[in-house]
């Protein structure tokens, strides 16, 4: 290159710098979330569900405690009852669109307390290990002696049924998976360069575990967490099934599959539709779960 | 290999020792006198005050719990309060019930998974694949008791090709499974509980061989010639640990989650004792099931673990 | 003790300094750190690694020291026991003159700003989910400066390290090339104005040309803000290229220290003569065929009785077995002068080559 010309490029008024369009973790997430349509699909269908048990009040076409003698176990379509009417008479869609309230409520509650507890516990035992993660991780070693469903029927059966005590047996059984799944990322986490790099900065543990831990340990524990929505669903909905749940008039899909048990000789379609309430909320929970494991790039 | 299996041996005692200390923690938990748990609302106050001093029931929380370990120990689990019979009879009774169905679903589960699983990964991205997966995403996705019903709709009610419920006219007394008029008693049972395990291995089946399939080595194994079904059978022998330490979970998880499929079909085993002991609080019988069962899953994980040690040559030489 | 002979830089300038130009900057003393091994059945300790043992050494004012050694001979563990970054089971450190952890000497706090780290492994160094001119603010942060003025060091640095701050202070690590990641590595590792920067194969995974690259920017660092560097490579041209002393590992031990040119021209220890020998010439002619050094260093769990070099050295007698020869008083040393570990350069050892190398210098 002659003078001449490196002189004339000098002179060249000086071009903007190019803008860098930044996409954080979350938005190459979004990113590739977007063109999964059956994981968007799923999403929407989680969504319309919530709606519509949110708002059943107003969306149910009748209401779902009025009982009637003369209208016992009608198939669907009958009359202005979409979905047929129960043992006693009452309407299945409106008690379907009620009863997703507590079923709903039983699959996201528990997870979300299981995830914020076992995950407090995990992450403590896994970044200052020792003694405190044998206290944690042992006890934690104990109640993975029992399978879910037994630990549930256990606790729940000794505690009565009620609400209150299903909320808080399932709450239980999910903390010792999630603070597994929580301790093995934060020790990975913990030996990574980064952290030493924070700790040689003079960094409090807590600024560490908040600024460069959690962060990091955040995407495995939640799509861990979104797979135990569904797991936490039929949980729910089992223990209702065998009396542990909500008291009978109470509307839940676990409870009303209990009784319409009975009528199966008598509206077999009708008596299988809480049920498949459940299987497409479930299904939908676990398509979901799938796609943000794929999204976030998360290992099994 | 041999200081694995000495060490699992080992640890698996303070598991089981806090199975106890969550079974024990159980009665206390209730709500209530547990005296009134553990008696029948017929009993006497003398009985109670009987019942009392054998628990030791005066004495402090930790005293008590040994005094309640030792009679477990030599197989004492207190008397049930519904039949006022002794809980351990009746628990191990239902307990072999339970365990054949659970033993011929996951087998089942098993074999079936493992040939869908391989296939889903052979054939990645196909529609046999899509096929697969979707009833694999079905079987972990289905309320177990709600597909006992359906299969019952079915086959019982619709077709009338199996009875609904129970365990036949004979009974679990002389109930064989080789006999066919016995043996159809077994089959919605079996099918209800077969499915989740087999929507679980599936998946962890594809997800396994799917990863082989993509390492070097077997791209080394083409280049060397051999036949795809060659290959696939190294893919296998390569899972097969994994495989057997699944189809071990999945086996304690049956034992432990039949609860609701039992109470469908009225199937006397554990499950339906269990369902039995909530429905009448029969707190005693819920304990000693609860505690038979967790210890049951257990050793099945520890029997899972060794023989995991044993096929495992990476495991074989530590 | 000795004036050093080759200070490379006047370090009387700097408002840093306490003890003077003569005060080495990190005097270490007697350091060791034992890793223990659990087995059995119940767990119990049976051996220990001896990862650092009894290791010391001074670093002077605006010098380079190198250290080289094979991996695993516990370069990596004193570098972090150096930072405080694990335990150590004994010894001390003089910053400048000052005991640090003692009650009046230099606080912890004062150490880590006086000593930062360049780490290795670029992959794992930097957090995967922080913007990097985060990454680079979070230390001085920590020090209680406002967010404000944390960013705008950031970005001085980012200039200083040779990335541009508007192009670069958003992205995530997985976004930039290895050498850019170091770059990131070493503003981090500057921003709290460190004096001594300890470089554990900071340049080891990156390109040849990127390697150039970053080690000219070292320098002119080195320059600019008066630094003074521990490089820690395996890599002995490197070392050659940026020391003014080099210090040799073996096994947790030091066996030789010197400076630069009398360790490569003249090497002592046969330890240091076989790894250089076993270096890969630019002279195609000149490469070696046989290697000088056979087999794996012995486990550092039981290492060899006597010098511990002993089972893969060629000139091995009886004295060798029996007797750990004596590096001499390191800390008492001129840092012009050369050390080693070894009989055959030690007279009366009763090395039947000790007396033909009666004296070093």
């Amino acid at each position: 290159m002659t003078d001449a010309t490196a002189d004339a490029l000098r002179d060249l008024p000086a071009r903007p710098a190019p803008t860098v369009r930044v996409r954080g973790y979350w938005g190459s997430v979004w990113n590739r979330l977007r063109y999964d349509y059956v994981t968007l699909f799923c999403l929407a269908l989680i969504l319309v569900i919530i709606g519509l048990a949110i708002f059943a009040p107003w969306v149910a076409p009748m209401d779902p405690y009025k009982s009637s003698m003369a209208h016992r176990l009608k198939p669907i379509g009958y009359r202005n009852y979409l979905l047929g009417t129960d043992e006693q008479g009452r309407d299945m869609l409106s008690r379907l669109l009620y009863g997703g309230r507590v079923s709903l409520t039983m699959g996201i509650l528990p997870v979300g307390l299981a995830t914020i507890i076992g995950g407090l516990f995990g992450v403590v035992a896994g970044y200052f290990g020792g003694a405190v993660n044998m206290v944690i991780m042992r006890t934690m070693d104990i109640f993975f002696a029992f399978p879910s469903v037994l630990l549930a029927v256990a606790i729940s059966g000794s505690l009565g049924g009620g609400i209150t005590n299903q909320l808080l047996t399932l709450t239980v059984v999910l903390i010792p998976p999630l603070c597994r799944v929580a301790e093995t990322a934060t020790s990975q986490v913990r030996n990574m360069d980064f952290v030493d790099a924070a700790r040689s900065t003079g960094a409090s543990t807590a600024s560490i575990l908040f600024t460069h831990v959690l962060i990091n340990v955040m995407s495995p524990v939640l799509v861990y967490a979104s797979t135990l929505v569904s797991v936490s669903i039929i949980l729910a909905s089992g223990l209702s099934f065998l009396g542990l749940g909500v008291s009978p008039p109470t509307a839940d899909w676990g409870l009303m599959l209990s009784t319409l048990r009975q009528s199966i000789y008598v509206q077999p379609l009708v008596s299988a539709i809480p049920g498949i309430a459940i299987l497409i909320t479930s299904i939908a929970f676990n398509l979901v779960s799938d796609g943000l494991r794929q999204a976030m790039d998360v290992r099994a | 290999m041999w200081l694995y299996a000495a060490r699992r041996i080992v640890l698996t005692i303070p598991i089981l020792l806090g199975v106890t200390i969550i079974c024990f923690a159980l009665v206390q938990i209730a709500p209530g006198d547990p005296i009134q748990n553990l008696l029948s609302p017929t009993a006497s106050a003398a009985d109670a005050a009987r019942l009392r001093a054998a628990y030791g029931l005066d004495q402090p929380l930790p005293v008590q719990y040994f005094i309640w370990l030792g009679k477990v120990m030599v197989g004492d689990l207190g008397m049930s309060i519904a039949n006022n019979t002794p809980v351990t009879g009746e628990v191990l009774h239902a307990f072999m019930n339970t365990i054949v169905i659970a033993l011929i679903s996951v087998v089942l589960a098993f074999v079936i998974s493992m040939i869908f699983g391989i296939i889903a990964a052979y054939r990645s991205g196909k529609l046999v694949d899509k096929a697969i997966t979707a009833i694999a995403v079905f079987g972990i996705s289905v309320p177990p008791f709600w597909l006992g019903v359906i299969v019952v709709i079915i086959f019982a009610v619709n077709l009338s090709w199996l009875p609904a419920t129970g365990m036949g006219a004979s009974g679990s007394e002389n109930f064989s499974y080789f006999r066919w008029a016995d043996f159809k008693f077994a089959i919605m049972p079996i099918i209800a509980l077969a499915l989740p395990p087999l929507g679980i291995m599936t998946r962890t089946t594809r997800s396994s061989v799917a990863e082989i399939l993509n390492q070097d080595f077997v791209q080394t194994l083409r280049a060397k010639g051999l036949s795809e079904a060659q290959v696939i059978i190294h893919a296998v022998r390569n899972i097969m640990p994994q495989a057997v330490a699944m189809l071990g979970l999945q086996l304690g998880y049956l034992i432990g989650g039949s609860v609701l499929v039992e109470t469908v079909f009225t199937w006397p085993g554990t499950g339906y004792l269990l369902n039995k002991a909530v429905l009448t609080r029969d707190i005693p019988l819920l304990q000693g099931t609860i505690l038979v069962l967790a210890t049951a899953f257990v050793l099945i994980n520890l029997v899972v673990d060794l023989a995991q040690s044993m096929i495992d040559p990476r495991l074989k030489r530590s | 003790m000795a004036l050093p002979v080759s200070s490379p830089q006047a370090t009387a300038s700097d408002p840093r300094d306490r003890g003077g130009p003569a005060q080495p900057l990190l005097i270490v003393e007697a350091m060791r750190k034992y890793f223990p091994i659990r087995a059995g059945l119940l767990n119990r300790q049976v051996a220990e690694v001896k990862a650092v043992d009894d290791v010391s050494f001074f670093v002077i004012k605006g010098e380079t020291l190198g250290i080289v050694g094979e991996s695993g001979c516990g370069k990596s563990t004193l570098a972090r026991l150096l930072m405080h970054l694990i335990p150590k089971d004994q010894g001390q450190l003089v910053l400048d003159g000052d005991l640090v952890g003692e009650a009046r000497g230099v606080l912890l706090n004062d150490l880590r700003r006086s000593l930062q780290m360049v780490f290795q492994d670029s992959s794992s160094s930097l957090n995967p989910r922080l913007p990097i001119e985060q990454s680079i603010a979070y230390g001085p942060k920590v020090q209680g400066a406002s967010g404000k003025s944390a960013k705008a060091q950031a970005r001085a640095l980012m200039e200083k390290v040779g990335l541009n701050p508007n192009l670069f202070g958003q992205r995530y690590p997985h976004e930039l090339s290895g050498g850019q990641k170091q770059r990131v590595n070493i503003a981090r590792a500057l921003a709290l104005d460190p004096r001594l920067l300890i470089l554990d194969e900071a340049v080891s995974a990156l390109d040849k040309s990127v390697e150039a690259q970053v080690l000219n920017l070292l320098a002119d660092l080195k320059r600019q803000l008066n630094l003074t560097y521990i490089f820690i490579s395996h890599d002995l041209h490197v070392v050659r290229y940026i020391s003014d002393r080099v210090l040799v590992m073996y096994l947790g031990q030091v066996v030789e220290i010197g400076p630069v040119e009398a360790i490569y021209d003249d090497p002592k220890h046969p330890y240091t003569q076989a790894l250089l020998a076993c270096r890969l010439s630019m002279d195609p002619e000149a490469r070696v065929d046989a290697a000088p050094l056979a087999g794996d260093p012995p486990s550092p769990v039981s290492p060899p009785s006597g010098c511990r070099f002993h089972t893969r050295c060629p000139f091995v007698e009886e004295v060798c077995k029996a007797k750990a020869p004596a590096l001499g008083d390191v800390l008492k040393l001129d840092p012009g002068q050369h050390l080693a570990a070894c009989h055959m350069v030690h007279p009366g050892s009763g090395h039947s080559r000790a007396a033909a190398s009666a004296a070093l210098h």
